[in-house]
């Protein structure tokens, strides 16, 4: 079932956007996972996702950022709560400049994660209503969830 | 000599009513924690009986604090101002056929004239705090003990019109002659007095202007120490009195079989009135303001009208 | 008539407010008592967690799973354990699945205790608070009992769980079960019926089911507004899928139906319990290879794992890149996406209702920062 679920978002995918958009589609774990490039990654996919008849991803659950070292990926996980099954969507984007399109307009979910997202890892989210830091104070420099951030203990008052 | 007399009258009543308020917290504390299965304050002296003492002399200790941007000298005065008129109220209250205050004849006029005084001391500790809370609590408690100042005393009027008088002895006497208490045939009137009384006191379930659960502390919230040693003093003065009225006006005043004094009946009906506030708010949620001024309006004021109208009725239908 | 002058006045609730549960801050923008904008500001709490999990082994980054929604610590740990167990491909014994079911549900129920006492003291009434701590404490004693804590329990092991029940253990249970049903029946017919407390939640703070979907809240508040969607149900982790229980739903959507299915919740884990205890089977409680917690290397890979927390849908997303630390660990916290739909929902109402709303929603602000 999963297979066929996999066919199928791969097929719709690739009718709007033109073959090879997905990078490679897998079953992880038993589920649907697909991986795109933050170019082919627009509101015009997000809402094929959403609305689409046969798909009907309408609960956003997770949004994960991911710090590669050589690029980033934001993973969104989805699940049709009328269809009851579930995708991976992986965003990979460079780690220079960071982008991916946001979620928030289609799924309101997605706002504070996204916001998180960006806060602890960098990554901007063009088209999101409120991109600020969420966790972390307004000033706070550098962004603690890439790899090469370091840890200025005497900043925090801990060495 | 009359004077020295009315001085004298008064330190004792203060006396009396400074022990009162201290047991009545006390009491408050301990039937509110057997309804919530702890056993209150008990370290304290035997049954934790000198706990508000303590409570009052760390209070007395504490460094007075005023907050910088405090209209400070109408914030000095609201604990003064809530406090006087709650005690200057006792003097028109009659405990028994011998002990009393002031026998005036406009006695139940005098109680509820002073006594609305109180709400200035509410607004003006609130307004003057400079406290965003504090502006909420004392709006709130303005609002309410406005509304709640009608029915209050549309419910006594019942009472009046069957008396013929405002003097509180009398009311008593009347009702000696009746031979019961004015609970039975005014219980309309009785039931929107104990309502009203609620509202006008700030307690639970409408407790709004002091809800700590909204406002942090409400119109207080800035007060510290000695003044909100003195707010306390004044909300539970205050609840006495407004017990002791409707002892007086519903349930007898000191009438009561012989074997005991009447001066203990008199205490034990305010203690049973005060027990029953003590219990609503061991028991119920907090209203919201908008349902506070509906039932208020809607529903409490035309049921005391109601009451004065079918109290004329009988009167003029009996002659 | 002049017109009369007004304006809006920015009231700061928190971050030491008594109503909002913890450290959190509402900047509000208040024109009277009426709500114009709401700005939720949090973070006051945050540990980084999620970087915590980076520097340690697997097995280490359990007791931090605790600290997220702390009143509900067991579900943490099991779905960090789960999403773990999902990349090792292990198989865990089956008395410590029931050991798990078991602290779990009890655990719900306590969460859900401690909810329902600290809602009603929200809307001002002060005694259910104490009713709901007493029942709460068997609760507590008895997970005492069997991981040696009461709150951060850190029980649940990558493959199974570290401590066997100890003898009497589940009948003692069954007790509590059987004093649960009294006292929770007692709480209901006591509070959901007083007219004052219909008065202030009937109505208040609705949510349609399409609000509830788009904006990703999950558990009690989502049954609240009509959707049966309970992760034990419609995707049976662990081996719920043994067990007899119904998804209590309201349809309404208001502040009334989320303490129904919550009431109604504390009743369907007792029956899990109850059943749990009845079947519970003799056996090992971790795998040989979970004892060795040096040796814990999942294979490169990643999983989403989720399960239903007392506060809604709780997740690990867990990337190994086949070294004994994670190399990422996603923490999705219910609190955190359910607290975002506040900005949206407190405009227009009150101060009064702000309280009602902001307790309905059961925000843990540990689980809210991270």
């Amino acid at each position: 079932m999963s297979q066929e679920l996999l066919d199928l978002i791969v097929n719709k995918v690739h009718t709007l956007h033109g073959k090879e958009t997905i990078e490679e589609p897998v079953l992880n774990f038993g589920k649907p996972m697909i991986v795109l490039d933050s170019g082919n990654w627009d509101l015009a996919t997000a809402k094929l996702l959403h609305d689409d008849e046969a798909l009907q991803f309408d609960f956003l659950s997770c949004v994960t950022g991911v710090d590669y070292e050589e690029h980033m990926e934001v993973i969104y996980n989805f699940y049709s709560t009328i269809l009851d099954h579930y995708v991976y969507v992986k965003i990979k984007t460079s780690r220079e400049e960071p982008t991916v399109m946001s979620a928030e307009p289609v799924w309101k979910s997605a706002d504070y994660m996204e916001r998180e997202t960006y806060d602890l890892l960098g990554i901007d989210f063009p088209g999101h209503w409120r991109l600020k830091r969420i966790l972390l104070q307004d000033d706070w420099e550098g962004h603690p969830l890439r790899k090469d951030y370091i840890t200025d203990k005497k900043a925090l008052g801990l060495d | 000599m009359d004077y020295l007399l009315m001085f004298l009258y008064a330190v004792a009543v203060l006396m009396v009513l400074l022990g009162g308020v201290t047991f009545a917290i006390l009491a408050e504390r301990k039937v509110i924690g057997a309804m919530q299965l702890r056993p209150g304050p008990n370290r304290h002296g035997p049954w934790g009986v000198f706990q508000t003492i303590a409570d009052v002399l760390k209070l007395l200790l504490k460094e007075d604090v005023i907050p910088a941007n405090a209209d400070k000298k109408i914030f000095v005065l609201a604990p003064v101002l809530a406090f006087a008129p709650a005690f200057s109220v006792m003097a028109v209250l009659v405990y028994s056929s011998t002990v009393g205050g002031a026998d005036i004849n406009i006695g139940v006029i005098y109680f509820l004239g002073v006594s609305s005084i109180t709400m200035l001391g509410v607004l003006m500790g609130g307004w003057s705090s400079n406290n965003k809370y504090a502006l909420f609590g004392s709006i709130r408690g303005v609002a309410q003990m406005v509304s709640y100042e009608l029915p209050l005393i549309l419910s006594i009027i019942g009472v009046i019109i069957m008396v013929g008088s405002l003097n509180l002895t009398d009311i008593v006497n009347y009702q000696a002659n009746m031979g019961m208490w004015f609970i039975v045939p005014q219980f309309l009137g009785f039931a929107v007095y104990m309502i009203s009384s609620i509202a006008e006191l700030n307690r639970s379930p409408f407790d709004l202007p002091e809800a700590e659960s909204e406002l942090v502390a409400g119109f207080f919230t800035e007060y510290s120490g000695f003044r909100f040693a003195m707010f306390m003093l004044a909300e539970y003065t205050y609840a006495i009195a407004i017990a002791g009225l409707a002892t007086t006006l519903f349930l007898g005043g000191w009438l009561g079989p012989a074997f005991l004094p009447e001066i203990v009946w008199f205490m034990l009906k305010v203690v049973a009135v005060m027990f029953i506030w003590f219990w609503l708010t061991a028991t119920l949620p907090r209203a919201r303001v908008d349902q506070l001024m509906n039932f208020g309006w809607k529903v409490l004021i035309p049921v005391a009208l109601l009451n004065i109208v079918l109290t004329s009725i009988y009167k003029v239908w009996m002659g | 008539m002049p017109e009369l002058k007004t304006e809006t006045m920015t009231l700061n609730m928190g971050p030491q407010h008594p109503s909002t549960h913890g450290v959190f801050r509402l900047q509000l923008k208040v024109d009277g008592e009426t709500i114009k904008e709401a700005i939720p500001v949090m973070g006051y709490l945050h540990r980084g967690s999620e970087k915590l999990a980076e520097r340690f082994l697997y097995s280490q980054f359990i007791p931090y799973t605790d600290r997220l929604d702390y009143l509900n610590a067991m579900t943490n740990n099991y779905v960090y354990c789960a999403a773990i167990e999902e990349l090792l491909e292990w198989e865990v014994p089956e008395r410590a699945e029931y050991l798990r079911v078991i602290t779990m549900e009890l655990n719900r129920i306590a969460s859900h205790l401690v909810w329902w006492g600290t809602y009603l003291l929200d809307i001002g009434a002060m005694s259910p608070f104490l009713y709901a701590f007493r029942d709460r404490e068997t609760i507590l004693d008895r997970l005492n009992e069997i991981s040696g804590a009461r709150m951060t329990f850190n029980y649940h092991r990558i493959g199974g769980v570290k401590w066997d029940a100890p003898d009497g253990w589940i009948e003692k249970v069954q007790e509590t079960v059987k004093e649960l049903y009294e006292n929770i029946q007692e709480f209901d017919t006591l509070v959901t019926g007083n007219e004052v407390f219909r008065a202030r939640t009937i109505g208040v703070g609705k949510l349609s089911k399409d609000q509830v979907i788009n904006w990703g809240l999950s558990g009690p508040i989502a049954r609240g507004s009509g959707i049966p969607i309970d992760l034990r149900k419609t995707e049976p982790y662990s081996i719920y899928d043994r067990f007899d229980f119904d998804i209590p739903t309201q349809e309404d959507g208001d502040v009334f139906a989320r303490y129904k299915v919550r009431i109604e919740e504390m009743f369907q884990s007792l029956r899990i319990i109850e059943q749990a205890c009845a079947q519970i089977p003799e056996g090992d409680i971790i795998t040989k290879k979970g004892k060795r917690l040096m040796m814990i290397k999942p294979p490169a890979g990643e999983v989403y794992k989720r399960a239903e927390a007392s506060k809604g849908e709780i997740g690990v997303y867990a990337i190994s890149n086949g070294k004994n630390k994670p190399y990422r660990i996603k923490l999705r916290r219910p609190s955190f996406v359910n607290v975002s739909i506040l900005q949206h929902m407190l405009v227009g109402e009150s101060i009064q209702n702000l309280v009602a709303i902001f307790g309905s929603l059961d925000v843990v602000l540990g689980e809210v920062d991270a």
